[in-house]
């Protein structure tokens, strides 16, 4: 009787991945354990001090920026305001300024190739410059001060908003846009009756998103003198003076935090 | 009048859509398309309304060749032929009486549509055309709140608020139950009925096409095999457009109903 039974002996159950691929992901394993293993061995060899003189460091480091002087702390909000004033100017504009230019980067609504490529091709350069960069090259252009750090930041979130957009526009349902075209619409009405609604939600909370990465890179643009708190911080830096930058850097840390928990609440509301 | 002289279409991966097609459908007409998934329906009813463009011919639609239109031209065509879809294409996060007056967009301009400006015979006509398919109560639901059938429904009305000429249905009950199904094609002969609309229907069910229709267009391999009242229909004329022996999934079943 038992004999009868099909026999699920383990040549005759096939496996759930065909032998070539084990074979192609055993090796991709091994490749990648290899190429770490040489980069740890070469890191290792050029690496000066190595992790002991860091904990001495350390010990220095704390030594001089503790205790922070919060004495500072009244005259750093106006700063700090800027700051964040930078971030909400900076990421209004390039909000407008994305519509246009996500529209014409998806591939779904921009149906003609050369602009379409021409956008992308745009966007692409534009986000292949860092933020730094950026700032610096503003700063020469406009002298030191705010107006240079909002102009690098705009370009800066301008890059990655209208891609993000323009991707969220490619993955839409384009079954309304269909009908609606079909009961007479012209491309405006198409793009705000069956789009628009569809998009909305992922719109403001990318942009949410993208205004609290420009809290965070307005602070490091201050460092090359785009304005506002970072600017300040340099200049204690500067001038050795490190319980005042301790002070400044718990002020910037609270204040991150506090806009990123609020602007996710904001988005998880939204989606 | 809708009128194919000689109307072929190639599509651009070279797959032969319409192959010499000579149709002429009067005013008022009931008129449903059968014949299996590939043989050139949706091609057929999306050429009317120019959501794809036959390669040759000429396509008259009141005694107009529509063929050459682009632009305004173009949608005003589209404005005076109503389309009702397999999956509804309703905008879903927009609630029912938004997207049943987007049946008005071609008939308000831009800057209006898009303030929702809409006149107020306009919003009334839509109201009016919830009533007529029986889901006036669900006015401001989302559209993804109601059922199948129900968005369906929402569907027709948008075209009875574009007010059309013409109505082309592609395949508007496949995906709903058999029930569902003969409510929908009731409506849509009720309003081809009383508003004297020309309606062009897509159905693969063969029971369905020959409860409703007035006259059957059988399509095979893109070229027109049938073309006749329902009268002058057996089931030997459905064997010879599909080109096989029926099967139980050729019939929608559920007509018992009145």
């Amino acid at each position: 009787m038992t004999k009868e039974k099909p026999s699920l002996t383990a040549d005759k159950t096939p496996s759930i991945y065909p032998a070539k691929t084990k074979m192609q992901v055993t090796l991709i394993f091994f490749v990648i354990i290899g190429i770490y293993l040489f980069s740890m061995y070469w890191t290792q060899r050029e690496m000066v001090g190595g992790i002991g003189g860091a904990l001495g460091n350390m010990y220095v480091v704390i030594e001089k920026f503790f205790p922070p002087n919060f004495a500072v702390l009244p005259a750093i909000w106006e700063p700090m305001a800027q700051t964040i004033q930078m971030a909400i100017l900076a990421t209004t504009v390039s909000a407008i300024l994305t519509v246009p230019l996500a529209l014409l980067s998806a591939q779904n609504v921009t149906t003609f190739k050369p602009l379409y490529y021409l956008t992308r091709t745009f966007l692409n350069i534009l986000r292949t410059i860092p933020d730094l960069v950026l700032a610096v090259l503003f700063v020469g252009l406009f002298g030191i001060g705010l107006f240079p750090g909002i102009l690098a930041l705009i370009v800066f979130s301008l890059g990655i908003l209208a891609k993000l957009i323009s991707e969220t526009i490619e993955s839409v349902d384009m079954n309304p846009m269909e009908a609606m075209r079909a009961s007479g619409g012209n491309t405006l009405q198409v793009i705000w009756y069956a789009l628009v609604p569809q998009v909305a939600p992922q719109f403001a909370s990318l942009v949410l998103y993208v205004f609290e990465i420009n809290i965070r890179a307005s602070v490091v643009l201050g460092l090359v003198g785009a304005g506002g708190i970072g600017l300040i911080l340099n200049q204690q830096l500067g001038f050795y003076n490190y319980p005042n930058a301790m002070a400044i850097i718990i002020l910037i840390f609270v204040v991150v935090i506090v806009i990123e928990f609020i602007s996710n609440k904001i988005r998880e509301a939204l989606l | 009048m809708i009128e194919f002289k000689d109307v072929s279409l190639v599509y651009p991966n070279g797959t032969q859509g319409l192959k010499n097609i000579n149709v002429k459908i009067n005013d008022g007409e009931f008129v449903v398309i059968v014949g299996l998934s590939g043989a050139g329906k949706s091609t057929f009813i999306r050429s009317i309304n120019r959501l794809v463009t036959p390669t040759s011919g000429s396509l008259l639609i009141d005694n107009e060749d529509i063929l050459s239109y682009h632009g305004k031209n173009l949608r005003k065509l589209r404005t005076k032929t109503g389309m009702i879809f397999q999956n509804y294409n309703l905008v879903k996060r927009s609630n029912v009486l938004k997207n049943v007056l987007a049946g008005r967009l071609g008939h308000t301009g831009t800057l209006r549509s898009i303030l929702n400006l809409y006149k107020k015979e306009d919003i009334g006509l839509a109201y009016e055309s919830l009533k007529r398919v029986n889901i006036e109560e669900k006015l401001y639901n989302r559209a993804d709140e109601l059922s199948g059938g129900q968005q369906q429904r929402v569907s027709i009305a948008r075209v009875l608020t574009q007010q059309p000429n013409y109505i082309l249905a592609d395949e508007p009950v496949a995906s709903l139950d058999p029930p569902t199904s003969h409510q929908v094609m009731t409506y849509l002969k009720k309003i081809n009925k009383e508003d004297n609309i020309t309606t062009i229907v897509n159905l693969h069910f063969i029971d369905m096409a020959m409860e409703y229709a007035d006259r059957i267009i059988g399509m095979r391999a893109g070229e027109v095999v049938f073309d006749g009242p329902v009268s002058e229909v057996s089931e030997q004329t459905f064997e010879e457009i599909y080109g096989r022996s029926i099967r139980e999934d050729d019939l929608r079943g559920g007509a018992n109903k009145s």
